[in-house]
């Protein structure tokens, strides 16, 4: 019973509550001096470099990062509460985001002193900002299929292979990814490994991919013979999949796995407000109960991991609800409201023209549902 | 928390309800559960109760629910016992149970006369009925020996009886602060840790019939599309149990209490047709013979979706929370605006 019993509900503490009051100032300032227009999807969508340099200094990056490494020594649950606000109101926080979330602590956790020490600092201030090189051409779901090769030269790697759906590239200062090191592709798991690569690198090349919203957050990622130092293999040579299996709870658990068509049903409650239609107030509140049990889903798996424990399966099924839901609000918006979805318009036209195009993604990143569904069954010992 | 403590109620809970599914009042397990005081666990120990937290009692509810047992304990300790302790009134002998409506009372200078129809879950085993009762504005909790009953069950066979008074002299009374709608939430939040606890006992049983169960075979568990099944249950029942330990949280904090029982109730209510469905489907034909331990918790599910609220009632509730002071998201997540 791994999947439901090791979870308990969290109480967020003085400090949560202080920092989610202080951020949610800080948004509501920085909307009202027109920094930013609440939008759906944000944190993919939505890149601000100035506004995640403005967060940085806040010391809202980086924020469990020990302070010699440039962090603020927050508990990972203090993170939680900042990141759900700029969430909630569609801040432009895709800059940042791969960096603050999952590199910061990956690399603190498997990098060298080296490492820590020239990157960790960097995002911190919202200077750094990071891809992830996973899925390839024939390795989607089927991640351990990747034929990116490292090969061992004299002082160094050399990477081979092309990289898929690598969110930002076009903008981040350099790229994880999961290479073969050892062994041959019949190997699977065994024989991975993680390297950290500089994105200005001359025989890295970054080509973006058009999605059917018309815009340009993937890219393709080729690695030409790319020729690294030694000190580029994050953790251990052929312990890649174990150091991305861990970072997954981290990836699939957050508040941006229900919250991303947050400030859709937001504008859309506004809207409703002084009204008296019955049909939409129960659909909002329906979407409300959702929304508020999620969220304790996810704080509760955030208080888990906080705990030292690693709720991979527990966050494969925050996944799997939270993506549904939200693809469930652009849908109840568009069904209810009635408004035509209108690209560049204001108010909820030009919300839904965000929100619509982008719910096939909801769940297919970071794992589709069904390996999602895999993992929770695998989780309860029947597969 | 109280993890350790919780853990040595649910290990001696279980031992005393494992294997004593019904679906009426089985007397025996509740002379069980009232000798070692289980069935008085969050009623304070100066009204005669057991002492102990809301959560402690929560374990306990959580447990009978899970067992599908005929224990009630959400009508007595969660309820009644509640009402008593708000009452400051002592708990009277045998069991006890809650009236779920506000009743006419009046007084000729003497003790409170209570007069009307109330509905009162198994009310035909219970000594006492504690109930709200209203004369003109003021407001009080009454203890009443139980008389007329008419009797009447849910789906899963539990009674849903009516209490009938006229003239009915309280044993004990005291002037509270409760209204129906308070008593209302505090039902909504007791049948939210029991569709909890049901909805446990529909997904260990699921897990248990798919790894062993062969077709073709092979155990259906090894079916890419049971698994898939399998997973969005789990999903559904570890939402609902977090969203009633969310809201315990909440009643013993004070802390915006209304909308997160709203939201657990709502959920676990939307929850029960996900997880009967799914559990009904896995476990195939043979999960459909009454003979079959399933039926009992999807009764259950089914019957205790509608009481105090069904998933539309608590949604309008939340619409007009959100409709009101501050921004839909601080509805969700607390704080200013």
């Amino acid at each position: 019973m791994t999947a439901t019993i090791d979870l308990a509900a969290h109480r967020p503490g003085a400090a949560e509550l202080q920092l989610r009051d202080e951020v949610r100032q800080f948004l509501d300032d920085q909307r009202a001096a027109g920094v930013f227009r609440p939008r759906s999807d944000a944190w993919m969508s939505a890149a601000d470099p100035t506004f995640s340099r403005r967060l940085g200094a806040r010391g809202w990056l980086g924020m469990t990062l020990p302070a010699r490494y440039g962090g603020h020594d927050r508990s990972p649950l203090e993170r939680f509460a900042v990141v759900e606000e700029l969430l909630a109101a569609g801040a432009p926080v895709a800059a940042h985001w791969i960096a603050d979330r999952q590199m910061a602590p990956s690399i603190l956790r498997n990098g060298t002193e080296e490492q820590r020490l020239r990157y960790l600092p960097g995002i911190a201030r919202g200077e750094c900002f990071f891809a992830i090189g996973m899925s390839e051409p024939d390795a989607g779901s089927d991640l351990a299929a990747v034929r990116t090769r490292a090969r061992e030269v004299d002082g160094g790697w050399e990477i081979t292979g092309t990289k898929l759906w690598t969110t930002g590239a076009h903008f981040a200062h350099a790229i994880v990814l999961l290479a073969r090191t050892d062994g041959a592709p019949g190997d699977r798991h065994a024989g991975l490994s993680q390297f950290v690569v500089d994105l200005r690198h001359p025989a890295v090349h970054v080509r973006p991919i058009t999605t059917i919203d018309g815009e340009h957050h993937f890219n393709e990622v080729v690695l030409d013979h790319a020729v690294v130092p030694a000190g580029a293999l994050l953790g251990v040579r052929g312990a890649g999949w174990r150091q991305v299996v861990a970072e997954l709870a981290h990836e699939r658990s957050g508040p941006e796995r229900f919250l991303s068509t947050a400030p859709l049903l937001q504008a859309w409650a506004s809207r409703l407000r002084g009204t008296t239609d019955p049909v939409a107030a129960r659909e909002v509140g329906r979407l409300t109960a959702r929304a508020w049990t999620l969220r304790q889903l996810s704080l509760a798996v955030a208080a888990a991991l906080a705990a030292g424990r690693s709720p991979e399966v527990a966050a494969a099924l925050v996944k799997d609800l939270g993506s549904r839901f939200e693809g469930d609000v652009v849908e109840t918006v568009r069904r209810v409201a009635g408004v035509e979805p209108r690209p560049g318009a204001d108010g909820l036209a030009g919300l839904l023209a965000e929100a619509i195009p982008h719910t096939p993604a909801f769940t297919l990143r970071g794992g589709t549902n069904e390996i999602l569904r895999s993992v929770v069954a695998r989780g309860l010992g029947v597969r | 928390m109280n993890d350790e403590l919780h853990e040595e109620i649910r290990a001696a809970v279980g031992a005393i309800l494992k294997g004593r599914t019904t679906s009426g009042f089985d007397g025996a397990l509740w002379k069980d559960l009232a000798d070692t005081g289980f069935h008085l666990l969050g009623v304070p120990e100066e009204v005669g109760g057991s002492g102990g937290g809301l959560r402690d009692l929560a374990v306990v509810v959580d447990l009978v629910a899970f067992h599908t047992a005929g224990a009630p304990i959400a009508e007595s300790a969660f309820l009644a016992g509640w009402l008593l302790a708000r009452a400051g009134l002592d708990v009277p002998d045998g069991l006890v149970v809650a009236s779920l409506d506000e009743i006419e009372a009046h007084r000729r200078g003497g003790p409170l006369l209570l007069s009307g129809r109330a509905a009162v879950p198994w009310a035909r085993h219970a000594d006492h009925v504690v109930t709200l009762a209203r004369d003109g504005d003021d407001l009080f909790v009454a203890v009443v020996p139980v008389g007329e009953v008419e009797q009447a069950e849910n789906l899963a066979g539990e009674p849903r009886d009516t209490a009938v008074l006229d003239d009915v002299e309280a044993v004990a009374s005291a002037p509270v602060g409760i209204d129906a709608d308070e008593l209302r939430l505090r039902g909504a939040l007791a049948r939210s840790v029991q569709l909890a606890g049901a909805a446990r006992a529909v997904l260990e049983s699921t897990r248990r019939y798919v790894a062993e169960r062969e077709q073709f075979g092979r155990p259906l568990a090894r079916f890419q599309a049971v698994q898939q099944h399998l997973a969005a249950l789990a999903a559904e029942v570890t939402a609902m149990r977090i969203s009633a330990d969310a809201a315990l949280l909440a009643v013993e904090a004070h802390d915006r209490a209304e909308v997160a029982v709203a939201a657990a109730k709502a959920t676990a209510s939307a929850g029960a047709h996900v997880v009967a469905t799914i559990g009904h489907q896995l476990h195939g034909a043979l999960g459909y013979s009454a003979e079959h331990h399933l039926g009992a918790a999807t009764a259950r599910l089914w019957s205790w979706r509608e009481e105090f609220g069904n998933e539309a009632h608590w949604q309008d509730r939340l619409a007009a929370a959100a409709a009101g002071e501050g921004s839909w998201w601080s509805t969700v997540s607390g704080g200013a605006r």
